[in-house]
């Protein structure tokens, strides 16, 4: 198989993700975007791994690290959209903005 | 014996240390201390005395290379001569006595303690200036000395008049020293050498030894308070009386007068130097008489007549008269210091300065009364006084430069400039010291205050005073006497020529008889008021000489303080403040950015990476 239809569908992938990332307010969503932005990345690592035909495979060894990663980060995420969630009764990003700068605040 | 010198010095110095840090703790107070060293330091320059007087003509000196760098040789060490130890045991002497006066003038005062360590201090400088064997190390003492004086003169620190006179004094004194400095470094590289024994024996350009000389007369002229440098000595009279004592007599002005003795022979070779000097002696010698005429405040009589008679002995040494300078020095430190010492007590009874507060105090001081009047009359140089046999010897020098103008002295134009002025200046100075006489001592009483004499150590250094001041004279009447002590050249004695000296005894008694025949008409009021009214508020000002000074210098530097100031709050200060607002300004701007939205912060970095990746690709 070409490289080529792997690589067009990680990148439509990640672009997908970012998409997701910027645009969407719902922070399940935003963690849902990064996962695809993740996935797009190990589809990269696992052909260009079958490309290149490594003896150590170390692409795919790569990838299950993303994997492993992947996961524990959601853990992390899911957690603290949690606590937003019991916080603000909402958890939609553009809300949570405690940390701007105020503009009354003089230097 | 005479290498021990360098013990002179160094004991007060220890003294004014240990005073410094532990003088309020000391068992009995800080005066056992300062007055035991002073009179260990009085003992030890005894010998060194008797060494001068047995053997004149040596030099011992102490050298000990402190560094050298660049060529230019530093050295520590001590120069014993006849000159250095007469010297030193009359300021030792004089600080022993004033040390033992202050343990009565200085009683109960929050302050005596450091003022003990500093009055310490100032001798040890004094005898390092004396001492010294370097130029360098003079120029120590010379400055220590200048410090000192602003710490005592401002020892009342609570008045503003005492505050303003120790830095008028200090500001004064380093004027002068500017020049002083800069002429040690002319004679100095001059000769390939600080040392004073290779100044002198250096063969210097003529140039160098004019500007070197001239260059130390600035230094002189302000620390001996002559003109047009002296206005800061009347004021320092805002200092304790102990201290005017110590700083008229045998310290600070001293050491001017002493320089140029110390250097004499290069001095000597510069007929510049000494006409300037001779000028110099002969304004302040008259004008400094007829300042003290009107002065009301008894301790500014005596300061003015200090400056006078250290014009005296700077005209002495114009003429050539190297020995008479000195004499005179010893003298004058003799009857000055019996004279402040005196006033003191006559202020410590009266509580006032002004004599127009005294009057009629010869009754209820048996001691004060007679010795002041000693010291009175050999200020106006009265035979056989100790004054008279000095000044004397100036006259004479200077008479004697004037008609037979020796190599070694002013132009005979300039001798008899001294020798006329000198004269005159007898007669004001007779006058002036009856004036202070009889209105403190004679006449009925203005004073509210009971007329008690002084204490005990107030009294015995007025009667130990008025020994010499009464009988120094005459040491100098044998050539083999003072003169060979000295080192005087040509070899010969004091004796007052006898045309000389009818003349100016003629003119103090007449300067007495006018000021009496005045005084007793009114024995009130004030003679100089009836004698020449028109111009005793010009004398009482001193001929203006400060208001001068304040509208050339002090007001033009104010002035120029304040543009500084401004300049410095609207140009300095606003390039500062300036960068620090625009600063605050641009941050203003960039807290925009901080809107706390996740998603735009993301978006940032997400253009900034998009950004590098293409211009790598595109630059790469």
């Amino acid at each position: 198989m070409h490289l080529v239809y792997p690589l067009v569908l990680s990148a439509l992938l990640f672009c997908l993700g970012i998409y997701g990332v910027l645009v969407r307010r719902n922070a399940i969503l935003v963690l849902m975007s990064i996962e695809l932005m993740l996935n797009a990345v190990n589809l990269n690592l696992v052909a260009f791994d079958a490309w290149v035909r490594d003896a150590v495979h170390s692409g795919q060894v790569f990838a299950l690290f993303v994997i492993t990663i992947a996961a524990a980060e959601v853990g992390l995420g899911l957690a603290i959209v949690l606590l937003l969630y019991r916080n603000r009764d909402s958890v939609q990003v553009d809300e949570a903005t405690e940390l701007r700068e105020q503009r009354e605040v003089a230097a | 014996m005479s290498t021990q010198a360098w013990l002179l010095p160094a004991l007060p110095f220890a003294v004014a240390i240990l005073g410094l840090l532990f003088g309020r703790r000391l068992p009995g107070g800080p005066a056992p201390l300062a007055v035991t060293a002073t009179l260990l330091s009085t003992v030890l320059a005894v010998p060194l005395v008797v060494g001068a007087v047995r053997a004149p003509t040596r030099v011992t000196e102490t050298t000990h290379q402190l560094l050298s760098a660049g060529g230019v040789t530093v050295t520590a060490g001590t120069r014993v001569d006849g000159l250095s130890a007469t010297v030193a045991l009359m300021v030792c002497i004089v600080a022993l006595l004033v040390q033992f006066y202050s343990i009565g003038y200085m009683k109960g005062d929050p302050r005596y303690s450091s003022y003990a360590a500093i009055v310490s201090l100032f001798t040890a400088a004094m005898l390092l200036v004396v001492l010294a064997a370097d130029l360098l190390m003079l120029l120590i003492g010379w400055e220590v000395m200048g410090i000192c004086s602003y710490l005592l003169i401002g020892h009342y620190w609570e008045h503003e008049y005492a505050r303003s006179a120790a830095v008028k004094a200090f500001l004064t004194t380093r004027t002068g020293d500017v020049g002083f400095l800069f002429g040690i470094f002319t004679l100095g590289i001059g000769a390939g050498s600080f040392r004073i024994s290779d100044v002198l024996a250096a063969d210097l350009a003529h140039g160098t030894v004019v500007v070197g000389t001239l260059l130390l007369l600035c230094g002189v002229v302000g620390k001996s308070a002559q003109f047009p440098l002296h206005t800061w000595l009347p004021d320092a009279m805002a200092g304790p009386t102990p201290i005017s004592a110590l700083i008229h007599a045998a310290t600070m002005v001293a050491a001017g007068i002493y320089l140029v003795a110390r250097l004499f022979p290069v001095f000597t070779r510069s007929v510049v130097t000494l006409d300037v000097l001779a000028v110099i002696a002969a304004i302040t010698m008259l004008g400094a008489a007829l300042a003290a005429l009107a002065q009301d405040d008894i301790k500014r009589v005596l300061a003015y007549s200090t400056v006078s008679q250290l014009a005296y002995m700077a005209g002495g040494l114009s003429v050539g008269g190297y020995g008479p300078g000195i004499f005179h020095l010893l003298t004058h430190a003799g009857f000055k210091a019996l004279l402040f010492l005196a006033a003191g007590a006559v202020i410590h009874t009266v509580g006032t300065n002004l004599m127009s507060e005294m009057g009629g105090l010869r009754r209820g001081l048996p001691i004060t009364f007679p010795t002041m009047t000693i010291g009175l009359a050999a200020l106006a140089g009265l035979p056989p006084f100790s004054g008279f046999f000095s000044k004397e010897s100036i006259l004479g020098a200077a008479h004697e430069a004037a008609t037979h103008g020796e190599g070694a002295a002013a132009s005979s134009t300039f001798a008899w400039l001294v020798l006329v002025v000198g004269m005159a200046t007898v007669f004001v100075t007779a006058a002036y010291v009856t004036r202070l006489w009889l209105r403190t001592f004679f006449g009925p009483s203005r004073s509210a205050a009971a007329v008690v004499e002084a204490p005990f150590t107030m009294t015995l250094p007025l009667v130990l005073l008025a020994v010499p001041s009464a009988l120094l004279g005459f040491v100098g009447v044998d050539a083999n006497w003072l003169p060979r002590w000295i080192g005087v050249e040509p070899l010969r004695a004091f004796a007052p020529e006898v045309g000389t000296s009818v003349v100016s005894v003629g003119l103090a008694l007449l300067g007495i008889l006018t000021m009496a025949v005045v005084w007793r008409r009114d024995p009130t009021g004030d003679p100089i008021a009836r004698l020449a009214p028109a111009a005793r508020r010009a004398l009482d000002r001193a001929f203006y000489v400060d208001d001068a000074y304040d509208a050339t210098v002090v007001r033009p530097t104010f002035a120029a303080s304040r543009d500084v100031i401004g300049a410095d709050v609207h140009a300095v200060d606003a390039v500062v403040n300036g960068s620090g607002v625009s600063a605050q300004v641009a941050g203003g701007v960039l807290r925009l950015a901080q809107n706390g939205n996740i998603q735009a912060y993301v978006t940032g970095m997400f253009v900034g990476l998009v950004a590098i990746v293409v211009s790598v690709a595109v630059l790469a």
